[in-house]
C-alpha cells in the first residue's frame, strides 16, 4: 500500500490528469472524418508521433560527453524519429497537394 | 531565474497548435493547411527542446548530427516514394517512431543512477516505453513485409493465439521481476526486451489479406502510446499530449475503418481473414462470358451512365491515367462518368481517393459507396477495374465467406458488368468471386493498362 502511495505522489497525479483528458481530446478531434482523408489523417497522426524526437534530444543533452553508450542510442534515436517527423510530414503534404490540384481547377 | 515555467508555457503554445492541426486535418477543405500546422507545432518543440535549459554537456553535435541525417533520409523517401506504396511507407515511418521510444527506454535504464528504488514509476514509465516502442517497431516491420510481398501474406506463426496470451503474460512477468528485484538487473532488462520484439511480431503475424490498414492504423496509435511513454520518463507534456492525441485518435480511426468493413476489432485481430480458403462457393453455373474490346467501345459509346469501379490492380498497373483519359473520352461523346470507391479501396481506406487525385480526376466525380450503391440501378455499364473483393457478392450472401458481412459495391444491380482482370486468381483476401459468373457479367482479360489503352484506341476510332 505504501508503495502504491509514493507512486502516487503529486507530480504522477498531474500526469494522470493530463493523461485522461488528453485522451478524450484525442478522440473528439477526429470525429467524423470522410473516407477521403484516412490515409493522409493516418499518415500527419504518424508524424505527429514522431514527438518521441524529443525524448531522444533530452536524452543527448542530458548525457555525459564521454558517454558514448548513451550518445550512440540517441544519435539513433533521433535520426529514426527524425525520419518519421520530416517524412511524415513531407509524404502528407505530398497527398494533400493532389487533392488542391483539383480544386482550383473546378 | 528559473525558465522551467517559460518552457511549459511555449511548450503548451506548441501543443495548441499540434491541436489546431491535427482538427484540421480532419476536415477535407482545412487538412493541407492543417499538416502544415502540426509541423509548425513540430518544428517549435523540437527548438524549445534544444533550447530549456538542462543538466548535462548539451552534445549540440550529436543532435544536429542525426538530426540532418534522419532528415534528410526522411524528405528524399517521401520526396521518392510512389503514390501507390503509401500504406507501405507509413508503417515504415511508424516502426522508426517506436524504435526511438524503444531505444530511449534502453538507454534510460542504463542512466538509472545506483541504488534506484525498483519498484517505481521511474522504472515502470521505462518498462512502458521499451516494451510499446519494440511492438510498434517489430509489429510495423511486419506490416511492411506483407505490404510490400516480402512476407507472404498467410505467413503466421503456430497456434498464433495461445503463442500471443503466453508472450504477453511473460512480458508482465519480466516486468513484475524487474521491478521486485533489489537493484536493476540489466540481464532481466535485454529478456524483456526481447520479448517485447517478439510480441510485435507475434501479434501482427496472424492478421492479413483486407485488414492490413486496420493494423497499420492500429500500430499508428501504438506508437502514439509509445511516444507518451517516453514523454513520462522526463515529464515533458508536449511528448506526452502529442502522443496521446495520436494513440487516441489512432483508436478512433481504427475503430471507423473495422466499421466501414462491417467487422469488429476483435474480430480483426483475433480471427483470421487472410489465411483462410474462401467460401464453399455458389451455385451458380461457373461459365465466364468474355468481351472483347471493340464491342466494349460501342457499348461504352451508347450508354448513358458508366460507373468505373477501381481497385488496387489498376494502381499497380499504373493505369489511373488512361483510365481518366478514356473518361475525358467519353465524356466527350456525351456519356456520364463516374467513380465508384469503396471505403477500403486500395490498401488503405482512402488510399484510392489519393491515388485518383494524383491522375486529375475529379473529386466531384467520386462517389463514396451509398451513393454508388444508389446509382447502379440506373448505370448502364460498370466497368470493374483490379477490383475483386470489394465488388464480390457473396459478402452479402455466402455466410461461409470470410467477407460476409462486409459492405460492397453491389455492381450487379446495374445493367452491365465488365471485369478487368488479369487472369482468375482470386484477391487480396483470397476469396472466389461468383460476381465473375453472373448474367451481367463479361470478363475482359489481360493487363488494365494494355486493355485500356486498347480501348481509348478503339473508342476514337468507332
Amino acid at each position: 500500500m505504501e508503495q502504491i502511495i509514493n507512486f502516487l505522489d503529486d507530480n504522477t497525479l498531474a500526469m494522470l490528469s493530463l493523461l485522461v483528458l488528453s485522451s478524450f481530446l484525442g478522440m473528439e478531434i477526429i470525429g467524423k472524418v470522410p473516407t477521403v482523408l484516412h490515409t493522409p489523417l493516418m499518415s500527419g497522426a504518424n508524424a505527429i508521433s514522431g514527438v518521441v524526437v524529443i525524448g531522444a534530444i533530452i536524452l543527448i543533452r542530458r548525457a555525459d560527453a564521454t558517454d558514448y553508450l548513451t550518445l550512440v542510442l540517441g544519435f539513433i534515436g533521433i535520426a529514426l524519429a527524425m525520419i518519421n517527423v520530416v517524412g511524415g510530414f513531407a509524404v502528407t503534404n505530398r497527398m494533400l497537394d493532389m487533392f488542391k490540384k483539383k480544386e482550383r481547377k473546378n | 531565474m528559473d525558465y522551467s515555467n517559460i518552457i511549459d508555457l511555449l511548450y503548451l503554445v506548441s501543443i495548441i497548435v499540434f491541436i489546431i492541426g491535427l482538427k484540421g486535418l480532419s476536415h477535407p477543405e482545412s487538412a493541407r493547411k492543417g499538416n502544415q500546422v502540426a509541423a509548425l507545432g513540430m518544428g517549435m518543440a523540437i527548438v524549445i527542446s534544444l533550447f530549456a535549459p538542462e543538466t548535462g554537456d548539451n552534445n549540440y553535435l550529436w543532435i544536429i548530427g542525426a538530426m540532418l541525417v534522419g532528415g534528410g533520409i526522411g524528405l528524399t523517401s517521401a520526396k521518392k516514394v510512389a503514390m501507390t506504396k503509401m500504406p507501405e511507407m507509413v508503417s515504415l515511418f511508424n516502426g522508426l517512431g517506436g524504435a526511438c521510444a524503444m531505444l530511449i527506454g534502453i538507454a534510460e535504464f542504463g542512466n538509472l543512477p545506483a541504488g534506484t528504488e525498483m519498484m517505481s514509476g521511474a522504472v515502470l514509465t521505462n518498462i512502458f516505453a521499451m516494451f510499446v516502442g519494440a511492438v510498434s517497431l517489430t509489429g510495423s516491420l511486419v506490416a511492411y513485409g506483407k505490404l510490400n510481398g516480402s512476407l507472404r501474406d498467410n505467413f503466421t506463426l503456430p497456434a498464433p493465439q495461445i503463442i500471443n496470451i503466453a508472450s504477453l503474460l511473460g512480458v508482465i512477468a519480466l516486468s513484475v521481476m524487474i521491478m521486485t528485484q533489489p537493484e536493476l538487473n540489466m540481464a532481466l532488462v535485454y529478456a524483456l526486451l526481447g520479448l517485447s520484439l517478439f510480441y510485435g511480431i507475434a501479434f501482427v503475424t496472424p492478421i492479413g489479406g483486407g485488414d492490413m490498414p486496420v493494423v497499420i492504423s492500429l500500430l499508428n496509435s501504438v506508437t502514439g502510446i509509445g511516444a507518451t511513454g517516453a514523454g513520462l520518463i522526463y515529464g515533458n507534456n508536449i511528448m506526452i499530449i502529442g502522443g496521446i492525441l495520436v494513440g487516441a485518435s489512432g483508436i478512433i480511426l481504427t475503430v471507423m475503418m473495422c466499421e466501414a468493413m462491417n467487422r469488429s476489432l476483435v474480430n480483426v485481430l483475433v480471427g483470421n481473414l487472410g489465411a483462410s480458403g474462401g467460401g464453399s462457393g455458389s451455385d451458380r453455373e461457373e461459365i465466364v462470358k468474355e468481351v472483347n474490346v471493340s464491342d466494349l467501345a460501342i457499348q461504352l459509346k451508347y450508354a448513358d451512365k458508366v460507373t468505373i469501379v477501381p481497385g488496387y490492380g489498376l494502381a499497380v498497373a499504373q493505369a489511373q491515367h488512361i483510365c481518366h483519359e478514356i473518361e475525358n473520352a467519353l465524356e466527350d461523346e456525351g456519356v456520364e462518368v463516374r467513380y465508384a470507391i469503396h471505403p477500403v479501396a486500395g490498401r488503405m481506406p482512402g488510399h484510392m481517393n489519393v491515388l485518383l487525385a494524383e491522375s486529375d480526376v475529379s473529386y466531384d466525380k467520386l462517389l463514396e459507396l451509398e451513393p454508388a450503391n444508389d446509382s447502379f440501378p440506373s448505370t448502364d455499364v460498370v466497368l470493374v477495374i483490379g477490383a475483386n473483393d470489394v465488388v464480390n457478392p457473396s459478402a452479402k450472401d455466402d455466410t461461409s465467406s470470410p467477407i460476409y458481412g462486409m459492405p460492397i459495391l453491389d455492381v450487379e444491380m446495374a445493367k452491365n458488368v465488365v471485369v478487368f482482370k488479369r487472369g482468375m486468381s482470386t484477391g487480396y483476401a483470397g476469396v472466389q468471386n461468383p460476381l465473375f459468373f453472373g448474367d451481367k457479367t463479361k470478363m475482359l482479360f489481360g493487363d488494365a493498362k494494355a486493355s485500356l489503352g486498347k480501348l481509348k484506341d478503339e473508342i476514337a476510332n468507332a
